[in-house]
């Protein structure tokens, strides 16, 4: 479903919920999430550990202060920057319109919104925020909007992202999603346009510059209705580019209040914006327009072309609804709606194609001017959550934020491609997810060391198989070397030797005796030494030789190893038991 | 002085703030450096301005020649005072040039506050906000198990930037500090007050203020302070000069970077509002910037002014103008803020001079009550700095006050030093893949202790260690494939474990006969005892720590008895 997002997550023993969005198409209790999914009784605060907040779209954030401060939460809320200093004049704005306009009771308060801002914490991009010992949460770009985010949120080695909305295609004013490959667990995506593959931006770009043109040309009014943030921007800077390109003289003017007030923030936040218009800033701030001037009332009676970017984008009330009156019968102006309309709005009605609406007062307004729609959004494609995909290597996805059937087949797509299980729970349905993690335990350097040189030698790509004691005391897990262990339990090692003697015709000198079996056991893979106290070492196996006491022809061989050495020695004393060769000495 | 180290061994190098890396094209352009470079967005942004700035100085006074005999050492000996005692001349270079500069810049790779950057793998370092600039950071630099501090250039004073992050410092192994304050006896807060009142009175006396200044960092707040203080203090016609080839950008960089600003700072641009009041000096005309003294200064000039301008060493760019113009008047004053420069020295080649001197350096690094106050919160285990703190400044030799003090004494370094660091690294982290996991049997030793042991294949890439389970035992090779596969296979022997525990003579014993030994005689012995099975003539000494077993033609024998021994003794 799109709009009222909220998803809860539970990660190894951690609760973060992320978003906490409103559904624009109801007013009931319906427009807010279920909070008492989350706990049926008992605080959320008890049971939430962090709550994080995408972008400042009102389905992501909306029903943020019914949360926090009706139902009751004070645990941190993050955010970034831009999405704290702009998330709280929209929430109010909405309350404006819910409460003031429609009269509605039992809503939020001015006061509730301040108080729910007082639990933000805002975050910078790829910062690391510590919530507690365990749980930590990292930022991405998103591209969706000024300030929108993708989240990690990694607690030991597990770890799942959140995307929020995103984009992948870098548009007029912001730059593309990007992460890195930080291989989580779960992705949990948007997929408002699960098969869509748009057509190029510049396609739709060239489009809605002609349509303007030609009307702006035949002396039509052009009216857009937009919200405040985000789409608004990108076309401004588009048209802003065309006048000066075009030389065109017709006015352009946006409603006051919010519009200017968000362009505002741009400037600010402009480190947030592209690569291109963060670089020529200092010369020319995009953000400050030469042809785009503030709106006043009393222009929309003003005779000639102009172009009007006016608020709300569904033209459900305010400026926006009241130019579409004034304009709305004369066929030479045009209407564009740039993006998504709720149904039961005017923009709705009128892109459904109904041409007379009945308004307040059972007025019949009879549209005659043309009615464009033409997307905008910023939202990934198809081929762009595919490429996300690609870019983090998640071992499962999972899919929200956007209607059934298409996410179905998103889903089959991303299962055939990329061979990782994809799930997408409807609303209030619960996904369980298996991880496999590895342990992380302490190794001792001194064994990391032993080994690792004993594996460089002779082949480095070897693989080398290695032995250790695990042990695991107070929940601690530490790999050492046995001997280490031993020591650190206080127990001494109980020495296992064995001692074989071998008797050997030869009637030659002891030390001859020993020679000759050092040139017959040098020849094998081992480390062989001759001691000078007349003995043989084979890697840690002792052998001497001494003479019968009674028989001088016969030479015994001493052979002594310890456990460890078990396999060599036993070997090595059945090699000596089947005699010396003859020698040539 | 690059003839220290090879700069193509060095990996990686961190940058605390914009002041600290103007010699950045230096090293790593034609030097052989290929590592990366990491900083804060200001850091880069502010640091390519004031070394945009002074590129630009440099080459306005072009030379048509560049003598370099001088700096031969025997004609260097008979050169007048200060250039004959200048030392190690021939290390002099040249200043580089912009595309060196976008060269330098282009290594740099962005980073932000906390975030956490991996380095081979190896160590972790994450630059933590310092509070001393736009930007400016300390640098943690850790493994599992170590972790070492880096601050340099640090504030604990509230000024524009984001207040100095102290608790990710805390748990230190090793602290290294330096950049503290050039002036520990100043304090900052009044000399800025100072500053306010000596300009405030010779511009009512109709003379003319110079600052010598670099275009970013201190000015920011010297004229917030101005902002609040010319209302009060009837300067609202005085007109205030910026001067920098980069005065613009540096004005319109600072409103930008929001998320690096102090808290009261970043509330403002929630409303929105511009962080910084210069924006309403300039809307209301009171401040005015040019990249030069040429073009429109020169027709919008009014005296009495304020300018300020760089470069704060009086030896070049638009300042040299401003001495000699208003030197000889009496009315005027020079006031220094930037803590970099001797003022005494920056002045020489003007004297003499009628112009009024006011030195007010404002260095908001850290001083030393500040720093031991720090040091007490973070609690290092070592601290590393440079020798000059850990004694009081040459010239106040009475001032026990003015060096670090903290327990156990700092260690201390000198140029060209290579110092080693009091601390050994033990363990390591590893991981232990799932499905080894699973196969391993702990046994309890002792309670609460659990041992298991582990025989692995360990793999180790970019720096990081995992078990795995090891392969299973090669099958016989049924095709040509699957040999080849079986040759990648280690060696798989498992290493016979280590033995403890001892052996109870009664039992073991009882245990031979159980087994069909009849003929078995204990000796006692100093040590032990020696059990004797007269038939087969083997022996067995059993000590406290250690078995013996003597056996000589009987290969099953001596298996057999291995086994009954091992029956008694715990395995690791």
């Amino acid at each position: 479903d799109v709009g009222r997002s909220c998803i809860l997550v539970s990660i190894a023993g951690k609760n973060v919920m992320l978003d906490c969005g409103m559904h624009m198409g109801y007013n009931d209790d319906r427009r807010f999430p279920d909070f008492s999914y989350i706990t049926q009784n008992g605080r959320l605060t008890d049971f939430l550990d962090c709550v994080i907040i995408s972008h400042f779209h009102l389905d992501h954030c909306g029903a943020l202060p019914y949360f926090s401060e009706m139902v009751g939460y004070d645990r941190p809320i993050y955010m970034t920057h831009p999405t704290k200093a702009i998330c709280p004049i929209l929430l109010e704005d909405y309350r404006k319109i819910t409460v003031d306009k429609k009269g509605e009771t039992n809503f939020f308060t001015s006061q509730m919104i301040k108080d729910c801002m007082k639990k933000v914490v805002a975050v910078h991009l790829h910062q690391t925020v510590q919530v507690d010992e365990e749980l930590e949460i990292k930022a991405y770009y998103a591209g969706h909007v000024l300030g929108a985010a993708m989240f990690q949120i990694k607690v030991g080695c597990e770890s799942v992202v959140y995307t929020g909305d995103y984009n992948m295609t870098p548009d007029r004013h912001l730059g593309a999603a990007w992460i890195d490959k930080c291989r989580p667990d779960l992705l949990i995506t948007e997929s408002t346009y699960a098969t869509t593959i748009r057509d190029s931006k510049r396609c739709r770009e060239r489009d809605f510059l002609k349509k303007v043109h030609e009307t702006v040309e035949r002396g039509g009014k052009v009216l857009i209705p937009v919200f405040a943030l985000g789409r608004a921007q990108e076309l401004c800077i588009l048209l802003e580019t065309f006048w000066e390109r075009m030389n065109l003289k017709a006015p352009i003017y946006f409603s006051t209040g919010l519009t200017e007030k968000a362009n505002h923030y741009y400037k600010l936040f402009i480190t947030w914006t592209n690569q291109k218009i963060r670089k020529t800033f200092v010369q020319r701030n995009m953000f400050e327009f030469k042809h785009i001037k503030a709106f006043d009332r009393a222009f929309a009676d003003n005779p000639g072309p102009m172009v009007v970017f006016a608020t709300p984008g569904m033209l459900h009330a305010g400026q926006s609804l009241q130019i579409f009156r004034k304009w709305a019968g004369n066929e030479k102006n045009m209407v564009i709606m740039p993006g998504y309309c709720v149904q039961g709005t005017v923009g709705h009605k009128i892109l459904s194609g109904q041409r007379k609406l009945e308004m307040e007062g059972r007025q019949i307004l009879e549209v005659k001017m043309q009615v464009e729609y033409m997307s905008f959004s910023a939202h990934a494609d198809a081929k762009g959550i595919m490429q996300l995909i690609r870019q983090a290597e998640p071992r499962n996805v999972l899919l929200v934020h956007g209607e059934a059937k298409k996410m179905e087949f998103l889903k089959q797509k991303i299962e055939q491609e990329f061979h990782v299980s994809c799930y997408m729970p409807a609303n209030g349905e619960t996904t369980t997810i298996l991880t496999n993690p590895s342990i992380p335990v302490d190794i001792s350097l001194g064994l990391l060391k032993r080994e690792t040189a004993i594996g460089l030698l002779p082949d480095a790509k070897k693989p080398k198989l290695m032995h250790g004691t695990l042990m695991m005391k107070d929940n601690s897990f530490r790999l050492v070397s046995p001997e280490q262990a031993l020591k650190e339990l206080g127990l001494t090692e109980h020495q296992l030797r064995f001692t074989c003697r071998v008797h050997i015709q030869d009637p030659r000198k002891e030390h001859e005796t020993v020679l000759r079996v050092y040139n017959h056991l040098k020849g094998q893979d081992y480390s062989v030494q001759h001691l000078p106290d007349g003995s043989i070492t084979v890697e840690s196996i002792l052998i001497q030789a001494t003479a019968h006491s009674e028989d001088q022809g016969t030479k015994v061989l001493l052979v002594s190893w310890t456990y460890q050495d078990e396999e060599l020695g036993s070997y090595l004393t059945s090699l000596l038991k089947k005699g010396l060769p003859q020698s040539t000495a | 002085q690059t003839e220290l180290l090879d700069l193509s061994t060095v990996d990686v190098i961190l940058i605390s703030n914009y002041h600290c890396m103007m010699a950045l094209p230096y090293i790593t352009e034609n030097t052989g450096f290929t590592g990366t470079v990491y900083a804060t967005e200001p850091t880069v942004q502010i640091g390519r301005l004031l070394m945009e700035e002074l590129v630009n100085f440099i080459e306005r006074v072009p030379k048509a020649q560049s003598a370099s005999m001088w700096k031969n050492k025997e004609v260097q000996r008979l050169l007048p005072a200060p250039l004959k005692d200048a030392v190690e001349v021939s290390m002099w270079r040249k200043c580089y040039t912009m595309p060196e500069v976008n060269a330098a810049l282009s290594k740099i790779q962005l980073v932000g506050y906390s975030q956490k950057i991996e380095l081979f793998g190896a160590v972790q370092v994450t630059p933590l906000s310092s509070g001393y600039a736009l930007g400016s950071s300390n640098w943690i630099i850790q493994s599992h198990y170590e972790k070492v501090s880096y601050v340099s250039g640090s504030s604990l004073l509230t000024t524009h930037p984001q207040p100095m992050d102290q608790t990710s410092l805390k748990n230190s192994d090793v602290l290294i500090l330096t950049g503290l304050t050039q002036i520990p006896t100043a304090n900052p807060d009044g000399m800025v007050g100072e500053f306010c009142s000596n300009l405030a009175m010779t511009v009512l006396n109709g003379g003319n203020v110079l600052v010598p200044c670099y275009p970013s960092g201190v000015i920011y707040d010297l004229l917030e302070c101005l902002y609040q203080y010319i209302g009060s203090a009837g300067l609202t016609n005085i007109p205030f000069y910026f001067i920098s080839p980069v005065a613009n950008s540096s004005l319109e960089f600072s409103q930008i970077f929001a998320e690096w600003l102090c808290h009261n700072k970043q509330t403002k641009v929630y409303l929105p509002e511009p962080p910084f009041p210069h924006a309403e000096l300039i809307q209301t005309n009171k401040l005015k910037h040019y990249p030069s003294i040429h073009g429109d200064f020169s027709n919008d000039f009014k005296q009495p002014c304020v300018v300020f301008t760089g470069h704060p060493s009086l030896r070049f760019g638009d300042v040299v103008h401003f001495m000699e113009l208003w030197g000889k008047s009496s009315l005027n004053t020079v006031i220094f803020t930037e803590p970099d420069f001797s003022y005494l020295d920056a002045l020489a080649p003007y004297q003499p001079l009628a112009m009024k001197c006011v030195y007010c350096p404002i260095d908001t690094r850290l001083n030393f009550i500040q720093v031991s106050k720090f040091l007490k919160e973070v609690q290092p285990l070592h601290v590393v700095c440079p020798e000059q703190y850990t004694q009081p400044p040459p010239t106040q030799s009475h001032r026990t006050d003015l060096m670090i003090d903290c327990q156990p004494p700092p260690m201390s370094y000198r140029r060209a030093e290579v110092l080693t660091l009091p601390y050994k690294r033990r363990y390591e982290k590893i991981e232990i893949m799932p499905d080894l996991a699973d196969s391993l049997v702990p046994l309890e030793i002792k309670p609460g202790i659990s041992l298991a042991t582990v025989s692995a294949v360990l793999h180790t890439k970019d720096n990081k260690h995992v078990l795995q389970l090891p392969p299973k035992p090669p099958q016989p090779p049924a095709s040509k494939k699957r040999k080849r596969v079986s040759d990648d296979v280690p060696e798989c022997k498992p290493l016979k474990p280590l033995l403890s525990g001892s052996i109870p003579v009664d039992q073991f014993v009882q245990t031979l006969e159980k087994h069909g030994f009849s003929d078995v005689k204990v000796e006692d012995t100093a040590k032990g005892h020696i059990v004797l099975l007269q038939e087969a003539e083997t022996l067995i000494q059993i000590e406290e720590d250690s078995t013996h077993i003597i056996c000589d033609n009987d290969e099953p024998l001596r298996v057999k008895l291995r086994d009954l021994v091992l029956k008694f003794l715990q395995k690791f």
